[in-house]
């Protein structure tokens, strides 16, 4: 049972993001799973949308890293605001 | 026939169309008299959406758990406890004949793979919430029917023909988008036929029922569709042979008074395509804000001890209702009324909100000994449990009170509820209702039961 409330693609990630004056908060890199250190070069992207790959929804950034289009997820639950990525595979 | 008795009796016809218009609106007048409607008179042209969110709490454990996509789930009681009853179910659940209000095991006895979560209200407020905000962009016109229904009035932005339509597909598309939910949606000109319209297709789906399709697709569904055809009085109808939605409207509306009172006409009306209630905006509050049982004794109450027993009596009953809904609650009232008539009430908060008959009892004989010194006996009584709060099994840590003993007594009540459901109330009872024989015998549970106020 546990196993299966369990998503293989979501994880959580520790980001730092940037908190602008008129309150719009933009990621600027984050801590993958392994550790690795990726930087976000640009953010193309910001609508709310549900993640039916990782279970889950939130405000949905289209982010640019090294090249590469990826979404990261900033989800609130009881008040606590937390940042996903969907995982590959 | 020549053309002009043709003439006539077309001009005839709509003469006595125009005149039940006015037969009707009368109705209407009367009814928002008693209702206290404050609606404009009857009106064809009004765009209504139902906007109803696809086995909500079910939908949305799925959507946070993707791995049980595919199979059947449902949201239901605390399963490791082994009490409770299924609160929601998915579409895979439904053909094993998984229904809502089923007790857990029942349910695993037809489906042993069902998966069944244990409810997160917390979550599902959010999205509700959510969900609501999304039709809020729209209009301001939106009345929600539980966290998971709302009504909207998009007369306003809907001008043109089959605009009211798009609106709702693009309803649905964003909250399939941004909540990862499929809704279905009613379109129509009343509230009663938007509501019959977002049941008629599930899920992911727009029903459109207007002035001029309603009698093709409304007509041939059973009566217990239409809203406030509950279990009873569909049974009654079905003893007079109306069977269908299109029964109701074709029967005689004074046939339907007779049969139901004011309910009659209400469903009359409905049927026809008449309800003019209007959507009114407001936010989602639980329709059920207390539970309570009261009763005038056998004889009067004279002591502390009479007290304790009725209050005991009562409380057990309200406590299993409140089990019976999910919900606990955070603050207990007396009332009390004496033999020369005088009543007063009194409350005060729990010291942490419960479901437990003898807790509430408890509180309640406090207050009354705090509050009432026998100068006249007691001719009734009644107890309430208010503030109330969805059921969140006792785990909380708490400095003074014992955790364990009250969790067992929780479980306790549950198993009480479950002995008495499947063997009848009167099985088990408290021995201290057999101290009395006058006052202790009352079945609070089954002949005092006060149903939550419906629709209207």
């Amino acid at each position: 049972m546990e196993e299966l409330l369990k998503s293989d693609y979501k994880v959580y990630v520790d980001v730092l993001e940037m908190r602008a004056k008129d309150g719009v908060i933009t990621p600027l890199g984050f801590v993958w799973e392994d550790g690795r250190r990726y930087a976000v070069d640009g953010v193309t992207d910001i609508r709310k949308a549900a993640s039916l790959k990782a279970g889950g929804a939130g405000l949905r950034y289209t982010v640019k890293i090294a090249g590469n289009s990826r979404f990261m997820f900033l989800e609130e639950e009881r008040g606590v605001r937390r940042w996903f990525m969907e995982k590959k595979g | 026939m020549n053309i002009f008795s043709i003439t006539i009796i077309q001009h005839e016809k709509y003469f006595v169309k125009r005149n039940l218009k006015f037969f009707y609106g009368t109705i209407y007048m009367f009814m928002n008299e008693a209702f206290g409607d404050t609606g404009a008179a009857y009106e064809e042209s009004r765009k209504i959406l139902h906007c109803d969110v696809n086995n909500f709490y079910a939908s949305v454990e799925i959507l946070h758990h993707p791995k049980l996509r595919g199979k059947p789930v449902a949201v239901g009681g605390s399963a490791e406890e082994r009490h409770g009853i299924i609160l929601a179910k998915n579409y895979i659940a439904k053909p094993f004949g998984i229904q809502v209000g089923m007790a857990l095991w029942q349910a695993r006895q037809k489906c042993p793979d069902l998966i069944i979560l244990p409810p997160d209200y917390p979550k599902y407020q959010k999205f509700s919430a959510l969900f609501r905000k999304i039709l809020l962009e729209y209009t301001d016109l939106v009345e929600p029917f539980g966290l998971d229904e709302s009504w909207c009035d998009v007369t306003a932005i809907c001008g043109k023909p089959g605009a009211a339509k798009l609106l709702a597909d693009e309803i649905r598309e964003r909250v399939k988008n941004e909540l990862g939910l499929t809704i279905s949606v009613g379109v129509s000109y009343n509230k009663i036929f938007a509501k019959l319209g977002s049941d008629i297709k599930k899920p992911d789906a727009t029903t459109v029922i207007s002035p001029t399709n309603f009698k093709r697709v409304v007509w041939g569904l059973p009566a217990s569709d239409l809203l406030g055809v509950g279990r009873q009085v569909e049974k009654s109808l079905k003893g007079v042979g109306i069977l269908t939605i299109g029964d109701i409207a074709n029967a005689d509306i004074s046939y339907m008074e007779k049969l139901f009172g004011k309910w009659g006409a209400h469903l009359y009306c409905y049927a026809n395509g008449l309800d003019n209630s209007p959507v009114k905006p407001g936010d989602f509050t639980p329709v059920i804000k207390s539970v309570g049982n009261s009763t005038t004794c056998p004889r009067d109450l004279v002591n502390d001890n009479d007290a304790h027993i009725v209050l005991f009596n009562l409380a057990e009953s309200v406590a299993e209702r409140m089990r019976e809904i999910g919900m606990m609650a955070k603050t207990v009232q007396i009332s009390l009324r004496t033999s020369d008539l005088r009543w007063f009430d009194r409350q005060a908060i729990l010291p942490k909100p419960s479901m437990i008959a003898a807790e509430l009892a408890e509180e309640g004989m406090k207050l009354l000994r705090k509050n009432y010194d026998w100068r006249m006996p007691l001719r009734s009584i009644g107890i309430r449990g208010a503030k109330l709060i969805p059921y969140a099994p006792s785990e909380q840590l708490s400095f003074f009170a014992d955790e364990t003993k009250r969790n067992r007594a929780e479980r306790l009540e549950y198993a009480v509820d479950d002995i008495r459901r499947r063997f009848g109330y009167e099985k088990l009872g408290r021995l201290i209702l057999k101290t009395d024989d006058k006052i202790g015998q009352l079945d609070a549970k089954t002949s005092n039961v006060i149903h939550p106020l419906g629709f209207s």
